[in-house]
C-alpha cells in the first residue's frame, strides 16, 4: 500500500532552510508539508554544531563595508544584491524565533542574536514550523521527483521508514533542501548528507554550479567528529613526540595541508593545552557535545596529547550545488526551487567557503524567498486537478542491465577516499582529476547499469548514486577550472587566472558536461 | 555508537526512536531496540532527547563499544545542554563567547608560529 498526499508546496530536507522555508510558505498561506529523511530537528549538521548568522546593522555605510569584504573575499564570484537580500532577511527574521528560541545576552544589556547553539535552534525552528500550520513527515526519505505531462515537477515519491510504506506526494511546488554532500566522510551530522536532493534534481535536467570550490577540513579526535572550537590554538606532535611545522589555522590551505601530509605519515596527536584560559570553563556550556568523547574515553581535553583527523565537509562548507535559475531560487526545471546547501551559495560565498556565517544567513534567506514565492506560485495553481505524473528516477529503479548486487559499503569508502584522501587532495593536478574521474565514472557505470532496490534498501541506493553523481560533479568541475581560486586549490595552476573570474556549471550524470558562464542575473 | 538502553531506567516512550536522524532504533515490547547500528553516528541525539537518562552512547564513531561503562555519563549530555531545567532563560548567556575564543585560539597559534621562525 502507497501513502497518498496532496500540498501546495512539498518541502524535501528537515534542516535550516528547510525549516525557514516551510515558516514563510505556510505564512503566505499555502498548504505544506514537510518529509524529512531523519527527525526534522535533529538532521543534518546544524543540529550538532553552531551556526554564526552574518549580522550587520541596517546602517547603509556599515552594510556596504560588510558586501565590499565579502565580495573580496569572493574573488569576484559573488553577488552583491544577493549579499544585501541575505543580510536584509537574516536581520529582520532571526529574532522571529524568541518563542521558541532562548536568545543569550549580549553581554552590554542587550541581545544575542547571531549565534544560536544548533540543538536549540532546530528545536525552535521545528515548533515555529508546526505553529505557522506545516505538517511534518519525519524518517520520510525522498526517493525520486514527479513530473507531469506538461513537464512540471509534481511532488515526489519515497519511503515512510517507520510504517515500511512508499509514499506520494503530489504537490504544486516543490523545494529541494536536502542540505549538501559530505560524501559519508564522518563529519559529525552529515550521515544523512549524501546530495539526495541533487541527484533527484539532475534527474530534472537541472545543473550544478560552483562545485569545484572544496574541499575544507574540520579537525576532530580520530575516534569521533565534534565541534572544533578548542582546537584553533592547538599544537600538533609526531607519534615520537616531535612538534609538526603547521602554519596556523589562518593560512587556510597550507594548514590543512601540513597537517594532513603529516596524518600520511604516522598519528598526529594535538595538545590543547594552549587554548584559551577563559574556555576551559565554558566549553561545556558552550559546545556540550565537546567534552563527551574525551570524558568517555578518560582524556583530558586540555592536558592529555590525543590522536586527531581531519574529517572533510564535502561540499557542506563548500559553496556548490544546484544552478538557480532566477532571484526567487527557482532551478531550471518548472515547478522546482532548491535552497540551503542543497543549492549554489556562490551568490554569497563566491569561490571561497561561505562556512560559518555566511551560509547560514543564506539558509534562512533562500528559505524564506523559496518558501514564499513558492507559495504564491502554489496559490495561484490551487484550482487545476492534478495531472498525471510519474516517478522520474533511474539510476538504482530502472538498471540498463540485468539486476545485480551491490556493495554500497565499498562504494562509500572509495568515494570518500577519492574526494578526501590525504595522498592526493591537496596537491591535484590534471592526472591526479583524470585518475579518479575514471574510477568513478566505473562505479556510476556499476550503478546504473545493474543497481535495483525497494523500500529502505532503494533508499540507501539512491544515496549511493547521489553520493557517487555529486564526487563526479565535483571532479569534473575541479579539473575543468584550471586556476586556483579560493576553495579550490591546484598543484599545476597555483594561481588565479583574472581571464577565469566567472561562474561554471556542471551537468549530466552518465556523461558529465561542465561549461563556463557569466552572471545572467543581477 | 549508542551502546546501551537502561533497562532499568527506560519507560518505553520510544522518544529516541522518533528523533535519531538516521533511523537507527525500532520500537521494542521493554525497550527500543539497537536496530540498525552501523547507521549511527554518535550525534548523541537520542540521549539530549531521553528524559530518563537511560541511553549510553559510547565515545567511537568508528566501532561499536557494547561494554562500556555508561554510569558516570549518564545523563550529562541533557544536563550541560540546560535540558533538565524547567525554565531556560538565561542559559545560552555564554554563547556568544564562542565567536572571540576562536579567535583568541588563532591569535595564541599565530604568534606561536612567528616566534618559531624568528628563532630558527
Amino acid at each position: 500500500m502507497t501513502i497518498h498526499l496532496e500540498t501546495d508546496v512539498l518541502i524535501i530536507g528537515g534542516g535550516m532552510a528547510a525549516g525557514w522555508a516551510a515558516i514563510a510558505a505556510a505564512q503566505a498561506g499555502a498548504r505544506v508539508i514537510v518529509a524529512d529523511k531523519g527527525y526534522m530537528g535533529t538532521s543534518g549538521v546544524t543540529a550538532m554544531g553552531g551556526p554564526n548568522h552574518w549580522w550587520v546593522a541596517p546602517d547603509k555605510s556599515l552594510r556596504e563595508e560588510a558586501i565590499a569584504r565579502q565580495s573580496a573575499k569572493a574573488q569576484g564570484l559573488g553577488d552583491p544584491d544577493w549579499m544585501a537580500r541575505i543580510l536584509d532577511l537574516t536581520w529582520r527574521y532571526l529574532p522571529s524565533l524568541a518563542p521558541h528560541y532562548p536568545f543569550g545576552s549580549d553581554g552590554a544589556g542587550g541581545t544575542y542574536y547571531s549565534g544560536v547553539r544548533g540543538s536549540e535552534y532546530m528545536r525552535a525552528l521545528r515548533a515555529a514550523a508546526l505553529e505557522a500550520g506545516a505538517q511534518i513527515l519525519d524518517h520520510h526519505p525522498a526517493i525520486e521527483l514527479l513530473r507531469d505531462a506538461e513537464g512540471r515537477i509534481a511532488g515526489a515519491r519515497g519511503h515512510a521508514l517507520r510504517h515500511k510504506q512508499d509514499w506520494e506526494i503530489r504537490s504544486k511546488t516543490t523545494i529541494l533542501a536536502t542540505g549538501g554532500n559530505a560524501f559519508r566522510s564522518g563529519l559529525i551530522g552529515s550521515h544523512t548528507n549524501t546530495g539526495d536532493g541533487q541527484l533527484m534534481a539532475a534527474e530534472a535536467g537541472v545543473a550544478l554550479s560552483g562545485m569545484e570550490f572544496g574541499p575544507s577540513w574540520s579537525i576532530s579526535p580520530a575516534w569521533a567528529s565534534t565541534r572544533t572550537l578548542p582546537y584553533t590554538g592547538a599544537i600538533y606532535y609526531d607519534a615520537g613526540g616531535r612538534e609538526l611545522d603547521i602554519p596556523p589555522i589562518y593560512a587556510g590551505h597550507a594548514h590543512n595541508r601540513a597537517l594532513g601530509h603529516a596524518m600520511l605519515d604516522e598519528p598526529v596527536l594535538a595538545d590543547l593545552s594552549q587554548a584559551p584560559q577563559a574556555l576551559r570553563p565554558i566549553l561545556r556550556r558552550i559546545q556540550p557535545f565537546t567534552p563527551a568523547p574525551f570524558e568517555r574515553r578518560g582524556v583530558d581535553i586540555f592536558r592529555d596529547r590525543f590522536p586527531v583527523k581531519l574529517f572533510g565537509e564535502g561540499t557542506i562548507r563548500g559553496t556548490g550545488g544546484l544552478d538557480l535559475a532566477d532571484a526567487e531560487c527557482r532551478t531550471s526545471a518548472p515547478g522546482l526551487f532548491a535552497i540551503g546547501d542543497a543549492a549554489t551559495r556562490e551568490w554569497v560565498a563566491g569561490a571561497n567557503s561561505g562556512g560559518g556565517a555566511v551560509n547560514s544567513a543564506w539558509a534562512l534567506s533562500s528559505g524564506r524567498i523559496a518558501g514564499a514565492a513558492a507559495a504564491h506560485e502554489s496559490l495561484a495553481r490551487r484550482d487545476g486537478a492534478p495531472a498525471p505524473a510519474r516517478g522520474i528516477g533511474r539510476v538504482g529503479i530502472t538498471p540498463e542491465q540485468a539486476e545485480r548486487a551491490i556493495d554500497s559499503t565499498a562504494i562509500y569508502r572509495e568515494v570518500d577516499h577519492q574526494i578526501h584522501g590525504y595522498a592526493h587532495v591537496f596537491s591535484r593536478d590534471e592526472a591526479s582529476y583524470a585518475t579518479s574521474a575514471d574510477e568513478l565514472a566505473g562505479l556510476w557505470r556499476e550503478l546504473a547499469s545493474h543497481g535495483r532496490a525497494q523500500g529502505a534498501s532503494l533508499v540507501g541506493l539512491r544515496e549511493t548514486a547521489a553520493l557517487v553523481a555529486g564526487a563526479r560533479w565535483t571532479l569534473a568541475a575541479a579539473q575543468a577550472r584550471k586556476e586556483s581560486r579560493g576553495l579550490h586549490h591546484r598543484a599545476d595552476f597555483p594561481e588565479a587566472n583574472a581571464s577565469l573570474a566567472h561562474r561554471q556549471r556542471v551537468s549530466g550524470l552518465d556523461a558529465i558536461r561542465t561549461h563556463a558562464q557569466q552572471a545572467e542575473f543581477a | 555508537m549508542i551502546a546501551q538502553i537502561i533497562t532499568d531506567k527506560c519507560n518505553n516512550c520510544a522518544q529516541c526512536v522518533t528523533v535519531c536522524p538516521t533511523f537507527v532504533l525500532d520500537e521494542g515490547p521493554q525497550t527500543p531496540m539497537i536496530a540498525r547500528i552501523e547507521a549511527c553516528q554518535t550525534c548523541y541525539m537520542c540521549e539530549l532527547y531521553c528524559d530518563q537518562d537511560a541511553i549510553f552512547v559510547a565515545p567511537d564513531q568508528f566501532n561499536a563499544e557494547p561494554g562500556a561503562d555508561p554510569l558516570a555519563h549518564l545523563g550529562v549530555i541533557r544536563r550541560d545542554h540546560g535540558w533538565d531545567r524547567p525554565d531556560q532563560t538565561g542559559y545560552l548567556d555564554d554563547y556568544r563567547k564562542l565567536g572571540p575564543l576562536l579567535g583568541e585560539g588563532a591569535e595564541i597559534a599565530a604568534r606561536r608560529y612567528q616566534a618559531q621562525r624568528r628563532s630558527v
